[in-house]
């Protein structure tokens, strides 16, 4: 852990290792544990509790960086017995209209000849409008910045932009990606009983 | 709302509540019939805002509000707004992220019921219902300034039972007494020629009607005139004062609006208040020829959209007349829906000539005043549609391909086809007038299309080698273009191939070894993959120390943009990855 504190010295490096690092100091113990056996945690034994407390903590931990806003806990109050995969739903809507809006910011951006900055500004409202739909806050706010750097015509500004803004997205969709499998895992656990209890 | 026909729905009223929603945004479109379905509402969705109309002229009184977003691609929030108010003259509520002041101000003006800004919150929407109890308590109090005393008195019985709790029912009563007192009045000899409110009567300010109004408003003198010498010298038995003095207000607006050509800053006046006598306007009223002036600020006296009074909007025909060039060809266009209603208003009274441009002398028209909004939004919407063809273009070429391993190929096929579009619509908007009707059919049904096909889940099962999907991911990445799409669709690979190759060294492969790779392959940029091909195939037994790590990359850096310092990154994450699936 050490050296990989150390080595953090980047600007992106040490954004993500000091999320990271604090999250996960007290975790790796249990890592530990798990690899040992090679086992999969949940056939372990340990239950449909510590599962909810692991989607607690990652929505926690999302909230805390920013990535996720209330709106997220609205999606997930919506869904109930009629609709119990409402939120992974609307989520997937979403991953799939972003795909498309950043894959056209990114050809805009390719195009050398590129002035549109016009279109630019309503695939970013675009985005922005479906990431405030999910809660996706970080997203929203380099939507915003990256708006601003196109309404002043700036193209490197944008460029810059949009490296961040796929970053972010990336991150979001691994970290929305990770709740919902710990949620599937949830969903299987309830029906499932192990002989072996914590 | 017909007394009696659906007591079911107005017993329970607002649930039943028939709401239909327009949204370009295919989340926010889901969410919102969850949120509205929560409330009880009838909820029907539409992404485009064509097919909103259509469904809404098929049903005409299928509908009780409506809620549209502002951006669209094919058709301006604020033109479907003000065809909505039109035709059908329901509520109409906007939505949109962006909530800048000029923004919100345009919607109050177009006749937006309300505004509400993106994220909206469940509790938004359970109030929506006021704005249809609101413009029917409007529209009763329309017809009290038609009616004599003893009507009133009857719309006031009506309105009483608003103050029930059977709100709606007292609406639909109100309505219908409404309707009884029409016949009894007898006002048939007035034009019921507004198709889209058969039950509502209205002053029909019909040609004659108004030249004689506006000869008695310049005999007397703009400045000195009032409602009852206007009445007195138009000499109109069935003509109230009330309906003279709201005309009155409007015309005066109107003029006002004429000579300020393009100021919006008459959009602070008031609701129009029936009742008020002598409109206290500040205006600097001109003489009634100003009234020919060219005017493009028509969004004030579309605000004027709840008034049931006809108006003169000749200006309105000259300000058509001088974009001679951009109306006829939208005109012959029927694909185009926007402006089908409109020419229809406009021929209400057959009487009109909009190629007619001519400064000379008076041209009153007879129509209603709300089509004089479309004219200007009319154009704003063709350049903001015109920029949208070359979105909706794309669903097009990402449909076509719906299984994976083929994907990738087809978003780097896709790029040179894009740039050629691009030229296509990168011409200037004024082309865009002939060019984009014609072109909007194919691309909004390709739009529609998009929406309505089921794009695969990012996780669904492709059984592909771990070798084969790198090399494909290494051809991929060689080439220039490198989409973010692409990006995740290839981690969705590996996240489906992992599944083969790890699932011996786990019992249950897919659920914990997954994240790991999403969080290696995500958190990277485009090149990053390379590393994480070798990440995977690790075992996983073992600690993956940071000096297990660093020793992979480096045969397989070649010419990398991203050093170390990402790989570290990965492993904070994968060390979070296991963390969370361990308590």
């Amino acid at each position: 852990m050490q050296r990989s504190e150390r080595r953090i010295c980047t600007k992106k490096g040490r954004k993500h290792a000091s999320i990271c690092l604090s999250a996960s100091s007290n975790l790796l113990v249990k890592f530990h544990h798990s690899v040992k056996t090679g086992l999969p945690l949940w056939l372990l034994g340990f239950g449909m509790d510590r599962l909810r407390t692991d989607m607690n903590r990652l929505l926690a931990l999302l909230f805390h960086q920013g990535v996720l806003d209330e709106q997220f806990l609205q999606l997930q109050q919506l869904q109930d017995e009629t609709s119990p995969n409402f939120v992974s739903e609307v989520v997937t809507i979403y991953f799939r209209e972003s795909e498309k809006l950043l894959r056209n910011l990114r050809e805009l951006l390719s195009d050398r000849e590129f002035s549109d900055y016009r279109r630019m500004g309503i695939h970013l409202n675009q985005f922005m409008g479906s990431s405030s739909s999910i809660g996706a806050k970080r997203v929203r706010n380099v939507c915003a910045a990256f708006r601003a750097a196109s309404e002043q015509n700036n193209r490197l500004g944008c460029f810059h932009a949009l490296e961040l803004l796929e970053h972010e997205y990336c991150y979001l969709k691994n970290k929305l990606h990770e709740f919902f499998q710990v949620e599937q895992q949830r969903v299987m656990a309830a029906g499932v009983r192990y002989p072996i209890q914590n | 709302m017909e007394n009696g026909l659906v007591p079911s729905r107005s017993d329970m009223f607002p649930a039943g509540l028939r709401v239909l929603v327009v949204d370009d945004d295919p989340t926010w479109l889901k969410i919102l019939e969850k949120m509205l379905k929560k409330c009880s509402y009838e909820v029907t969705t539409c992404c485009l805002a064509t097919d909103a109309l259509d469904m809404l002229r098929k049903r005409k009184e299928g509908f009780d509000i409506v809620i549209s977003d502002v951006n669209m691609p094919d058709m301006d929030g604020f033109k479907l707004l003000e065809h909505v108010g039109l035709e059908m003259n329901l509520p109409v509520i906007m939505m949109s992220v962006d909530g800048e002041i000029n923004r919100v101000m345009k919607g109050v003006l177009h006749g937006a019921c309300d505004y509400l800004l993106k994220p909206i919150r469940m509790k938004e929407l359970q109030n929506i219902w006021q704005h249809v109890v609101r413009k029917k308590i409007h529209e009763v109090k329309d017809l009290e300034t038609h009616e004599g005393s003893e009507s009133i008195q009857k719309m006031r019985n009506g309105l009483d039972a608003f103050d029930d709790s059977h709100l709606l029912a007292g609406g639909d009563l109100a309505s219908a007494r409404r309707r009884k007192d029409l016949e009894y009045h007898g006002l048939d000899d007035q034009d019921f020629s507004d198709s889209s409110a058969a039950k509502k009567a209205r002053v029909v300010w019909s040609i004659d009607l108004h030249q004689k109004f506006v000869s008695a408003v310049n005999h007397i003198g703009l400045d000195k005139v009032g409602p009852k010498k206007i009445l007195d010298l138009m000499n109109v038995p069935w003509l109230t004062r009330e309906n003279v003095a709201s005309h009155l207000q409007k015309y005066r607006l109107y003029l006002s609006r004429l000579q300020k050509q393009n100021e919006p800053s008459f959009g602070a006046t008031t609701q129009p208040d029936f009742s008020s006598m002598d409109p206290s306007s500040s205006f600097n009223i001109q003489s009634s020829t100003v009234m020919h002036q060219n005017n493009s600020a028509s969004c004030s006296f579309g605000y004027f959209g709840k008034n049931m009074l006809v108006q003169d909007v000749s200006p309105e025909v000259q300000e058509v007349s001088s974009k001679v060039p951009f109306l006829p060809v939208t005109k012959s266009r029927k694909a185009l829906t926007v402006d089908v209603p409109y020419m229809q208003k406009m021929d209400n009274g057959s009487r009109i000539e909009l190629a007619n441009s001519s400064g000379s002398g008076k041209k009153i028209k007879y129509t209603l005043f709300e089509p004089s909004q479309p004219t200007t939004p009319q154009q704003h919407s063709w350049g903001g549609a015109s920029p949208m063809i070359q979105f909706t273009k794309q669903p097009k070429e990402e449909q076509s391909p719906p299984r994976y391993p083929s994907c990738q190929k087809q978003h780097i096929q896709a790029d040179p086809i894009k740039p050629a579009s691009s030229v296509n619509f990168g011409t200037s908007t004024s082309e865009a007038d002939k060019v984009g009707p014609s072109e909007m059919k194919p691309w909004r049904t390709v739009y529609g299309n998009s929406h309505v096909r089921t794009v695969s889940p990012t996780s669904h099962t492709v059984k592909a080698q771990t070798n084969a999907v790198s090399a494909e991911i290494f051809d991929c990445m060689s080439t220039s273009i490198i989409s973010p799409s692409t990006k995740c669709h290839s981690f969705d690979q590996f996240l489906n191939s992992n599944l083969g190759t790890q699932q011996l060294n786990f019992v249950s492969g897919p659920i914990l070894v997954s994240p790991h790779e999403d969080v290696q392959l995500c958190s990277l940029q485009d090149h990053a993959y390379v590393e994480n091909v070798g990440l995977n195939n690790l075992e996983f037994s073992d600690y993956l120390g940071p000096e297990l790590i660093t020793d992979i990359p480096s045969h397989l850096n070649d010419g990398l943009r991203f050093n170390s310092d990402y790989l570290f990154d990965s492993i904070e994450y994968s060390t979070i990855a296991e963390g969370l699936f361990i308590t």
